[in-house]
């Protein structure tokens, strides 16, 4: 990206992602998920909680329920609205939480060094030892079903993986000149870090972190999914696409409407983490 | 040689130990008494009292991590509170069929990862590279829980092809590699093999497009060299990063199974998990905790230990 265009670096970012087809179009998809699900209330054509004996699992394209109803007879297009408030909330919530402890540990770690920064990398590194679905299961298990022990289980699932990143970071700036420099002009530890350090980690951290959202959402909706998420009568695809499971032998394509939306959203994340990703590399 | 088997070693052993450490904790850290799956609610005092003492629940923290580690050591991972069984045995069951399905899918997906990715690599730009970008960015995005919830409803459901759950024909316990054992297996180790397959794409793809714009590949070419030759070339370098990824690949799926399984209905750790979390059985959690994690860990040793032998530099630095 030529400077001659003026703006600052995320201006540049912003350009950069507006004229790659692919982010542009993913950027959208979220934008309208993130739409649907924010003006459900507005937006959605039935009461989400509103069951009915009488209607119970209308095929895609009944009259007055356009993508059916669930087993207890709701209306989906309605509960796939309102269900992107809870699954949206579960994938980006977590990856936020990390995003801001994981960025502190890793600054703390990085900057400190030494015995510090050895004591909380090791500790860290047994945590690495548990592939991330097995140690979200087994946290939130342990905790017990409901949103907020799943959102604990998931903030810390990612918190060692952005420690990590930002540690690197801030061990590779600390030995630069510069700080020294900034010390010797008499800035304090805080500003230095502050000013000199974030500037650089938050660029890495932000590119992993928006990766991360994209697992976030598969692994919310995969507790939900096992019943361990968000609870009923809740509106969340994930425990949505677990209470129509049984229904896959009557109507197989209503039971699979609320994964479909976690796929959507999730490849949408996923392309726009990549353009992010190489974004921000053009103007390094 | 000896020297870098020896750290890695060393390296392995205290996060071994802090699995241990998690493993245990973690179940503490639980709301609720663990003594509510098996007692009564209206038990009298003296008899939760002693059921404290035959799990050894009245002693102190410290203490009951030695003997818990102490025991597991041996083998002895306690008896499950809900079935009274040992539940060493119960996690060795489901171990096997859980390494059963994340090794055939693992070693599926790792295939197909390479050959869609070196052929992305090697015809950069064109219509295949697109094709396993696509592929991979589906891969790595799909919740596979789902995916296997639709390969259900097209295989099973309406064109009734493939079984849609368990492993094997009613009434056979154990597992056998035959016709009927192994139409239980598609399904459920297609969906999983979508995972490494994308990650793995992605990886090989990067690493051969590098490789082939490196200097000593166009010297390669200029002295004459065929294309297979430079595919040999090509996959030395690859080799020890596609290991390294596959390795953990692996091991993810070892953890990653737990949802495919409740989808499938498959008698593995993730249903035993299940079990154990939603009957509160604490011992039963522990142990099939333990035993995934440190064989995730053995399993990076492993790889690490392999490295070297791929790749020698790695052995001196």
């Amino acid at each position: 990206m030529p400077d001659a265009a003026g703006g600052g670096y995320w201006q540049g970012v912003a350009r950069a992602l507006r004229r790659d087809p692919a982010s542009l179009a993913s950027g959208v998809v979220v934008l309208l998920i993130f739409a649907l699900a924010a003006f459900a209330p507005w937006l959605a054509p039935a009461d989400p909680y509103k069951a009915s004996m009488l209607r119970r699992l209308l095929p895609i394209g009944s009259a007055g329920f356009p993508l059916g109803t669930d087993e207890l007879g709701r209306d989906m297009v309605s509960r796939l609205m309102y269900g992107g408030r809870l699954s949206l909330v579960m994938g980006v919530l977590p990856v936020l939480l990390a995003f801001v402890i994981g960025t502190s540990v890793g600054l703390f770690a990085g900057y400190v060094g030494g015995r510090w920064n050895m004591a909380i990398m090791r500790v860290l590194d047994v945590f690495y030892a548990f592939p991330s679905v097995l140690l979200a299961v087994a946290v939130s298990g342990a905790l017990g079903p409901g949103m907020s022990n799943s959102l604990i289980a998931l903030t810390l699932v990612f918190v060692p993986q952005i420690v990590r990143v930002a540690e690197s970071v801030t061990t590779q700036v600390r030995r630069l000149d510069y700080i020294d420099a900034a010390r010797m002009s008499g800035a304090g530890t805080l500003s230095i870090v502050r000013v000199h350090v974030l500037g650089n980690v938050l660029g890495p951290v932000f590119v992993y972190a928006t990766g991360l959202v994209s697992v976030c959402m598969i692994l919310a909706s995969g507790l939900s999914f096992l019943g361990l998420g968000v609870k009923p009568p809740e509106p969340e695809w994930g425990l949505m696409l677990n209470t129509l499971r049984s229904a896959i032998y009557v109507n197989p394509w209503v039971a699979a409407l609320p994964g479909a939306m976690i796929f959507a959203t999730s490849i949408a994340f996923n392309l726009l983490a990549d353009g992010v990703r190489s974004a921000m590399d053009i103007r390094r | 040689m000896l020297g870098y088997l020896l750290r890695r070693l060393l390296y392995a052993l205290p996060i071994a130990l802090g699995v241990t450490l998690v493993s245990f904790t973690l179940v503490y850290i639980a709301p609720g008494d663990p003594l509510n799956a098996i007692a009564p609610a209206d038990a009298p005092a003296d008899v939760i009292e002693s059921l404290k003492v035959t799990y050894g629940l009245d002693r102190p923290m410290p203490v009951r991590y030695g003997l818990w580690l102490a025991r597991a050591l041996h083998g002895d991972l306690g008896a499950s509170i809900a079935s009274g069984r040992s539940v060493a045995a119960e996690v060795m069951g489901a171990v096997g069929n859980t390494l059963r399905l994340a090794s055939v899918a693992a070693a599926v997906g790792v295939t197909l990862g390479c050959v869609l990715g070196a052929l992305a690599g090697y015809f950069a730009r064109g219509w295949i590279d697109r094709f396993a970008s696509a592929l991979s960015v589906v891969g790595v995005s799909v919740p596979h829980y789902w995916l296997g919830l639709v390969l259900t409803i097209v295989f099973s459901i309406r064109l009734d092809w493939l079984p849609a759950m368990g492993a094997g024909p009613s009434g056979s316990g154990e597992w056998a590699w035959d016709e009927e054992h192994l139409r239980h297996l598609v399904l459920p180790a297609a969906t999983l093999a979508v995972i490494p397959m994308g990650i793995i794409t992605r990886t090989v793809r990067a690493l051969v497009a590098e490789t082939l714009s490196q200097e000593f590949v166009v010297a390669l070419r200029a002295r004459g060299l065929g294309s297979l030759a430079i595919f040999r070339h090509v996959a030395r370098n690859v080799a020890p990063t596609v290991l390294a990824v596959g390795g953990l690949q692996v091991g993810y799926l070892m953890g990653g199974s737990i949802l495919v399984e409740t989808v499938f209905a498959w008698p593995g750790t993730g249903f035993l998990l299940n079990t154990a979390i939603f009957q509160r059985d604490i011992p039963l959690l522990q142990g099939t905790l333990l035993v995934l994690c440190l064989f995730f860990v053995a399993l990076n040793l492993v790889v690490d230990v392999a490295q070297p032998w791929l790749d020698p530099r790695m052995a001196r630095a």
